[in-house]
């Protein structure tokens, strides 16, 4: 599908600007139903410690769906999100002992390398994104499990601080989460670096022809979204005060993908949604937490999620052109 | 890839190739088979037992239960599509197969088949009749047949026994003529499949579809019902897969399956299929799941006993193959565009 251009000048057909509307402003509806709903029908939702809660919860995700944007913006896919999370989580328990600042730093810079490797792999080698990160997700989950083997225990007064401390009332997890999504949307708006990843993701060839490095663009990209995600990683180890490269992050890339499409970013490339993207994330947070708090079976959440996800994206995307 | 060329001027083409740009196809093409045939001349000196008729028919049983699994896959992969719920799906055909064993042996065989069909085909209707990419369709549909499995075993904690006098117990234990049924099952499969793809239309039909989606739908070949059939028969592999495994180990784990999607795309990929979809070989899947379990048996051996290097040999194998693939396509569109003198529309890699 091409993507439909938005700007006030072009005339659109009147089905077609309907749907542009659900897909660019859907979320915030579907978003404002759920609180509403929830308002309604859940005990103790409209209270401080719940709404925390909610964004504590909501804020790995959101990370990782800002580099998740940006991947899809350059018409890419970051399959490796989860794998990444597990990795940087997995990495931090072996630099502890060196204090908490540079365990961290250690397991983020995990992330910056992976994503470096799958950058360069797209860029300068040619390989498709999702093999390229489909690689990393096999691989990067097995040298978590190698690394980290079973729980690893983080009891460090630093971490836990990061994990449940806040500032102003406000957790350090969503503190972080806010600051990013800020950065993020300052480096796609105010930026030549969000034009051109927009641009790439546009039309590759014109941006050549424009003089845009692609590659260097593209390992960058890459590379955000492997720091991005490995930001996460380390919140949700600190925040468990352990790392279990098992299960840590698994199916987050499904997720991430779903806050991204049903955020309004098209899978087509081309546009990059921040705001709608926290929109996305905070919906299927929402979506999530109703059901666990109406003591729904795992189960029927799961299969109700991939229900949710496939008609959310569906929405997004249409049906398809014969 | 360049689609002005006629029928006659590929023809014309292939009987110009240069050594290089030959060898460079035999490679992309054979590579998996070359590099398993090494590594088991290689493995059988350096490991006395190792082409012991014990160890060969260990990795043959232990190929088996992947092998259908990569078949339906290749398919999917054909058409320029993936199907990441099959792990999923055969953890489902397992505890399902294991659950109505209780009903017989027919019981036993036909309900993971029907379900896990069922579920392909919604999955292949989702991917045919809208614009949603099929990672996320069967990343969604991994997500579904997981919980479906959590709601059938009590969230889990239930695991069926298959009855001890069952006759599903002899669809993977029995042998025939010194070859384990699955074995057998592997062989027929495979064979049906190479018929598939060489000698009906519909063969070509999918790797038209993954080479160029647009132009078969201009040629008026049958996409949708090819899309949904794919996805279906990749359910009912992963299905047949997972039942075989339940009547192995006589239970239905509600922990299998998981990463299975991805050792099965590895082995896919490694048999030189193009995830790219439009080209690819059935043989070859095969050649790449028995690889893969060489090289599982030889970390064994390396006493790297954590399972988990596993994975870690997967992707950075995926890796290298998908490096390989595409240095050698390059390799050859080079020769290709050095023979007609820098023609002006050269195909560009990739």
């Amino acid at each position: 599908m091409k993507a439909s251009p938005t700007t006030a000048s072009v005339p659109v057909k009147r089905s077609m600007s309907v749907r542009a509307w659900i897909a660019n402003y859907g979320v915030y509806v579907a978003l404002a139903l759920m609180v509403v709903i929830n308002a309604i029908i859940t005990p103790h939702f409209l209270t401080v410690a719940n709404l925390r809660l909610q964004l504590i919860q909501t804020a790995p995700v959101l990370i990782v769906a800002l580099g998740m944007a940006m991947v899809i913006g350059t018409k890419g896919i970051d399959l490796s999100v989860g794998s990444v999370m597990a990795l940087s989580a997995a990495i931090m328990p072996l630099y502890i002992g060196y204090g908490t600042v540079p365990a961290i730093l250690v397991g983020i810079a995990a992330g910056g390398l992976s994503g470096l490797m799958i950058g360069a792999l797209v860029s300068y080698f040619g390989i498709q994104p999702i093999v390229a990160t489909l690689a990393v997700l096999i691989g990067g989950r097995g040298l978590a499990n190698v690394i980290g083997g079973e729980i690893k225990n983080l009891s460090d007064p630093g971490l836990a601080v990061l994990g449940s401390g806040s500032l102003l009332g406000i957790p350090y997890s969503v503190l972080s989460a806010v600051i990013l999504v800020l950065v993020a949307a300052f480096l796609m708006r105010r930026t030549t670096f969000g034009i051109m990843v927009e641009a790439i993701g546009g039309n590759k060839k014109a941006a050549e022809l424009a003089g845009i490095r692609i590659k260097s663009v593209l390992v960058s990209v890459y590379v955000l979204s492997g720091l991005l995600a490995a930001c996460a990683g380390v919140l949700v180890a600190a925040r468990s005060s352990a790392s279990d490269p098992r299960t840590l992050g698994l199916l987050m890339e499904l997720s991430a993908i779903a806050a991204v499409v049903i955020g309004g970013t098209s899978l087509a490339g081309g546009k990059v949604r921040i705001l709608g993207t926290v929109g996305g994330a905070l919906l299927m947070q929402l979506i999530v937490s109703t059901l666990v708090s109406h003591n729904i079976p795992d189960s029927v959440s799961q299969m109700v999620q991939a229900i949710v996800i496939v008609v959310a994206v569906a929405l997004q995307v249409g049906r398809r052109k014969t | 890839m360049s689609t002005t060329s006629t029928t006659e001027a590929a023809l014309a083409d292939a009987g110009r190739r240069s050594r290089v740009e030959k060898l460079a196809r035999l490679t992309q093409r054979n590579g998996a088979l070359v590099i398993l045939l090494c590594l088991i001349v290689v493995s059988a000196f350096a490991f006395p037992t190792f082409a012991s008729a014990g160890n060969l028919s260990q990795i043959a049983l232990q190929a088996a239960f992947l092998a259908p699994v990569a078949l339906g896959l290749t398919f999917v992969i054909f058409t320029g599509g993936i199907d990441l719920s099959v792990g999923s799906v055969f953890a489902l055909g397992g505890v399902l197969a294991a659950w109505a064993s209780q009903y017989g042996f027919l019981a036993a065989l036909l309900v993971p088949l029907i379900v896990c069909t069922l579920i392909g085909l919604v999955q292949g209707a989702i991917v045919a009749f809208t614009s949603i990419p099929s990672f996320i369709v069967t990343l969604a549909g991994l997500l579904f047949a997981r919980g479906l499995l959590l709601a059938l075993t009590e969230e889990g904690s239930e695991t069926y026994k298959v009855p001890g006098d069952s006759a599903f117990l002899e669809l993977s234990r029995g042998s025939f003529l010194g070859l384990g049924f699955p074995v057998w099952n592997v062989i027929v499969l495979f064979a049906i499949g190479v018929l598939v793809l060489h000698r009906t239309s519909y063969g070509s039909t999918l790797l038209a579809i993954g080479g160029q989606p647009d132009a078969a739908r201009l040629m008026g070949l049958p996409v949708l019902r090819s899309t949904l059939i794919v996805f279906a028969v990749s359910g009912t592999m992963a299905g047949l897969a997972g039942a075989l495994t339940a009547s192995y180990t006589a239970s239905g784990v509600t922990t299998l399956g998981v990463g299975l999607e991805l050792t099965a795309i590895a082995a896919v990929v490694l048999g030189g299929t193009l995830l790219t979809g439009g080209a690819g070989t059935v043989v070859g899947s095969l050649v790449g799941v028995v690889l893969l379990q060489v090289v599982a048996n030889l970390i064994n051996r390396m006493g790297l006993t954590n399972s988990n290097w596993q994975a870690v040999v997967n992707g950075a194998v995926l890796l290298v193959v998908a490096v390989a693939q595409v240095l050698l396509s390059r390799v050859q569109a080079q020769e290709r565009q050095r023979r007609r003198g820098g023609e002006a529309d050269a195909p560009k890699p990739i």
